[in-house]
């Protein structure tokens, strides 16, 4: 009946570009920017990797070096996340713009950047279909443990994933770590609670907004890395990746902003989009086009549920949406 | 300061200028902070112009002067919030530059700000040792040992572990303390310290503060309540719109003096408190009890009875349901029991429980309501002084379009009549300064004709010359034969002006005293315990 090995690790390999997305927007969140160009930021990720291993793959040939074919697509992501979070950090911190308008029009153009770049590739490789297709990449990028598939469930509930999924988990992980346990960590939250109360304890509340914002940004970018290079193959085509960027930004409520929780969540909302290929409808496909609705509808449920709860502590940081500077009045 | 004696003898109150005298305990010690000629502008305003200022070690200085005369801002140049335009600032006789907070902590300032500056959700450890850059890693049990060391030695109680929101306002102004002397701060700068603190609070922070001048710190108090100036302070340094006025030792001054000088002119320091005339019952409010939303007890078993044509005061540490009182009565919170009338001129009842605002209103009864939120609740911040005013009889007009006419004459004329200072009534109220946004909401307030008028710290903020302009607008209601009901803080001001006085604890009736026999302390024992009695 329902295939629990199959179904696990195809909602983990569902939920890791959401991790990516979530981890990236509370470290972003925390210290009160309320990115909401984090899809845009994951378009701009993905489409930067594909750019460099496009011009690797199209000048290195049949002699590709397995660490510059994962590190020049890794490269080009991060930089180009990297330019999107400081294009938000310089407009929201430094000239004080609205945080809301200033995300979505950042969305807006991370997703125009990424299907203009992604079209002139499509052309310039003179494909039949309309996507590009970069599966050596693909194959470093995704290369698993040798003996993983002698092992069974075990190897294919654990170990059947590209190196980026454990990363994502580690840098979770990290993340957790850093905001409960480490004074980098206690200064950025405060940061974020109480801008004012951060400066007057003498926090450079300017440095850490930024850090924090393009760090995430870079986080998320992986996010829509991995997505290319890892999930889908090594295809790029336009508007391939959807709302998930929407999904990671409703996982950080989900999540009350922790990222160690982020883990699980990511996962159950990448089962929860992949379900209707679990649920037997029978050959009512009309059925299963609503069940694709799942997790937009879970995500309206959680959010009605997470505006319910009222414990101080699972607030978000209370100064999210806020310019701050010090000698306003 | 030689170069501003010219200054103080244009001065025109003999009074002062007697009193200038500098104290001979001071004269040979250097002063470990210097200010000399510090200008700081907003814009086209000037916060403050070429201001001097001396603190000498294990002294208490209160700096005193009205609503925006830049006590703040001053304080704020030297705790790093600000940068001086001008001037020059000396600590222990070296010239610093203070750009930053954290150049503050290193020459030793520390400033516990009016509105504290604390994050809700951390505990007293984590606010304490935030942003410090101590070597190794974060140990908050090390810093706990250390906060708990600091409290024995000055005397504080506080919890490391417990969370900013579990506490009282008087604890939390503890953290702020313990925050800047964990810092090694031996200047402390304390802004409008006692506003939020019941007299037993003040009273223990006192004491605190005098072990820390016996420790050899230095504190600078910011205030305008003149009884706390003559109890705490070793010498006043006087501001006054912007400028340094004169500086005096307390033994040496008076009260009156003080404000004189403060204020500029002479100022009568007695609050009038006319005989209520013909007081009949207005409003009774009979065995209220009120819940907040998420269940918990605000309001418990209340009775009492406003009276037309009489000033009922509510004294009790805030936050213990005074809020919930007047918006009851307004029309704005739901209760689970008991009942509110208004009381008719021929004495027939009508329940205003379960109303709003509007049927209120409709049902002919003209109530006031001056809430504590000023610009949550009384006003909005990005309209201007005619919208405001506006706010109030919008439903007034015919046709489509809105009268601008008369609200417009209605600000001009409270701006003339209580001396707001604003640039025109077309500025947005959210830039004028606390004490005028309360001179409109008061204004626009007042001029409805009620029967009812519901005021909560209507003097919250306000230096004294605007305080006696709203206490003189209040009383002028009571003769009007207005049912007034004044929620105040200071109770010094309560026992002047109120005809009764209803003190609150813990959301129950403490006690209803008559205003003209009852003692202070009294009353600050009710408030920490219901019915009062002997405390601890």
């Amino acid at each position: 009946m329902f295939d629990i090995v199959a179904f696990i690790p195809r909602a983990v390999i569902q939920g890791i570009p959401l991790l990516y997305g979530c981890v990236g927007e509370t470290i972003t969140e925390k210290s009160g920017n309320l990115n909401l160009g984090t899809p845009g930021i994951m378009y701009v990720g993905g489409i930067c990797g594909v750019i460099g291993s496009f011009v690797y793959e199209q000048k290195a040939g049949d002699h590709m070096i397995g660490f510059l074919a994962i590190a020049i697509p890794i490269l080009c992501c991060l930089i180009g996340s990297l330019l999107m979070g400081l294009i938000y950090c310089f407009l929201t911190v430094t000239l004080r713009a609205n945080q809301n308008v200033t995300g979505l029009a950042m969305t807006t153009f991370g997703v125009g950047i990424g299907n203009f770049f992604g079209g002139s590739l499509i052309k310039l490789s003179g494909a039949d279909v309309p996507s590009i297709a970069l599966s050596k990449t693909h194959a470093y990028i995704s290369a698993t443990l040798p003996f993983a598939k002698n092992l069974g469930w075990f190897g294919k509930i654990f170990l059947s994933y590209g190196f980026l999924a454990y990363a994502a988990i580690a840098m979770a992980i990290i993340a957790a770590i850093t905001l409960k346990k480490t004074r980098v960590g206690l200064n950025l939250r405060a940061v974020g609670e109480s801008p004012a109360t951060a400066d007057a304890a003498g926090i450079n509340v300017i440095r850490y907004k930024y850090v924090a914002t393009c760090l995430g940004a870079m986080i998320a970018g992986l996010g829509g890395l991995y997505y290319v290079m890892d999930f889908a193959s090594g295809v790029w085509s336009n508007d391939a990746f959807g709302d998930r960027g929407w999904l990671a930004i409703a996982l950080v409520i989900f999540t009350i902003w922790r990222p160690n929780i982020a883990i699980f969540a990511s996962i159950l909302f990448g089962g929860l989009c992949i379900l209707h290929m679990f649920i037997p409808s029978g050959t009512n496909l009309a059925v299963k086009e609503l069940y694709k609705g799942i997790p937009y509808l879970v995500t309206i449920i959680v959010l009605i549920f997470t505006s319910l709860r009222n414990k101080r502590e699972n607030q978000p940081p209370a100064s999210l949406g806020l310019s701050y500077f010090r000698e306003d009045r | 300061m030689h170069q501003r004696k010219d200054q103080i003898l244009d001065f025109s109150f003999d009074a002062v200028t007697v009193l200038w005298q500098k104290g001979t305990n001071v004269e040979n010690k250097t002063p470990i902070l210097q200010l000399r000629g510090i200008t700081k502008r907003f814009g086209d305003i000037i916060a403050n112009e070429k201001v001097n200022l001396d603190v000498y070690e294990g002294e208490i200085l209160a700096l005193l002067g009205e609503n925006g005369s830049g006590k703040t801002t001053l304080m704020n140049m030297i705790s790093g919030i600000y940068y001086p335009d001008e001037g020059e600032i000396f600590v222990k006789g070296q010239p610093v530059s203070i750009a930053k907070p954290e150049d503050a902590f290193h020459l030793g300032i520390g400033m516990i700000h009016q509105h504290f500056k604390l994050v809700d959700v951390l505990t007293a450890t984590e606010n304490i040792i935030l942003g410090l850059k101590e070597p190794g890693g974060l140990d908050l049990k090390k810093a706990a040992d250390r906060i708990k060391e600091i409290c024995d030695t000055y005397g504080f109680e506080i919890d490391p572990n417990q969370k900013i929101y579990n506490m009282s306002v008087s604890q939390k102004q503890t953290v702020e303390i313990v925050k800047v002397l964990y810092r090694g701060a031996d200047i402390l700068i304390l802004d409008e310290p006692t506003a939020v603190l019941t007299p037993q609070e003040a009273e223990k922070l006192f004491n605190v503060l005098r072990n820390m001048k016996k420790d050899g710190k230095s504190v600078i108090i910011i205030t305008h309540k003149l009884n706390e100036v003559m109890e705490i302070s070793d010498r006043v340094t006087i501001l006054r719109k912007g400028q340094y006025i004169c500086d005096l030792e307390t033994k040496t001054a008076s009260v009156q003096a003080l404000t004189d000088a403060m204020v500029g002119h002479a100022v009568e320091l007695n609050i009038d408190r006319p005989q209520p005339v013909d007081p009949k019952p207005r409003i009774m409010v009979d065995h209220l009890t009120v819940r907040s939303q998420d269940g918990v007890l605000k309001l418990k078993d209340v009775s009492f009875t406003a009276n037309s044509g009489e000033i009922l005061g509510i004294a009790g540490i805030a936050g213990n349901g005074q809020k919930e009182l007047l918006e009851a009565i307004a029309g704005l919170q739901p209760a689970e029991n008991g009942d509110i009338y208004y009381i008719e001129e021929d004495g027939s009842k009508e329940e205003l429980l379960g109303m709003d605002p509007l049927k209120i209103a409709a049902m002919g009864v003209s109530l006031s309501f001056v809430p504590e939120d000023r610009l949550g609740m009384g006003l909005v911040g990005n309209m201007d002084l005619t919208e405001n005013m506006m706010l109030r009889s919008f439903r007034n007009g015919k046709g489509v379009f809105t009268d601008r006419k008369s609200p417009h004459d209605l600000a001009e004329h409270v701006v003339e009549e209580l001396e707001v200072n604003t640039p025109s009534v077309t500025t947005p109220v959210r830039k004028l300064s606390g004490g005028n946004v309360q001179k409109v909401l008061v204004g626009r307030e007042i001029a409805s004709a009620p029967t009812v008028l519901l005021t909560a710290y209507a003097v919250r903020g306000l230096d004294i010359n605007s305080s006696y302009l709203i206490y003189d607008l209040i009383n002028k209601q009571k003769k009007n034969g207005v049912a007034v009901v004044y929620v105040g803080e200071d109770l010094d001001v309560l026992l002047e002006l109120c005809d009764r006085i209803l003190v609150l604890c813990d959301g129950q009736v403490s006690g209803i005293l008559d205003g003209r026999t009852a003692q202070k302390n009294e009353v600050g024992l009710m408030m920490t315990k219901v019915g009062g009695g002997e405390a601890e």
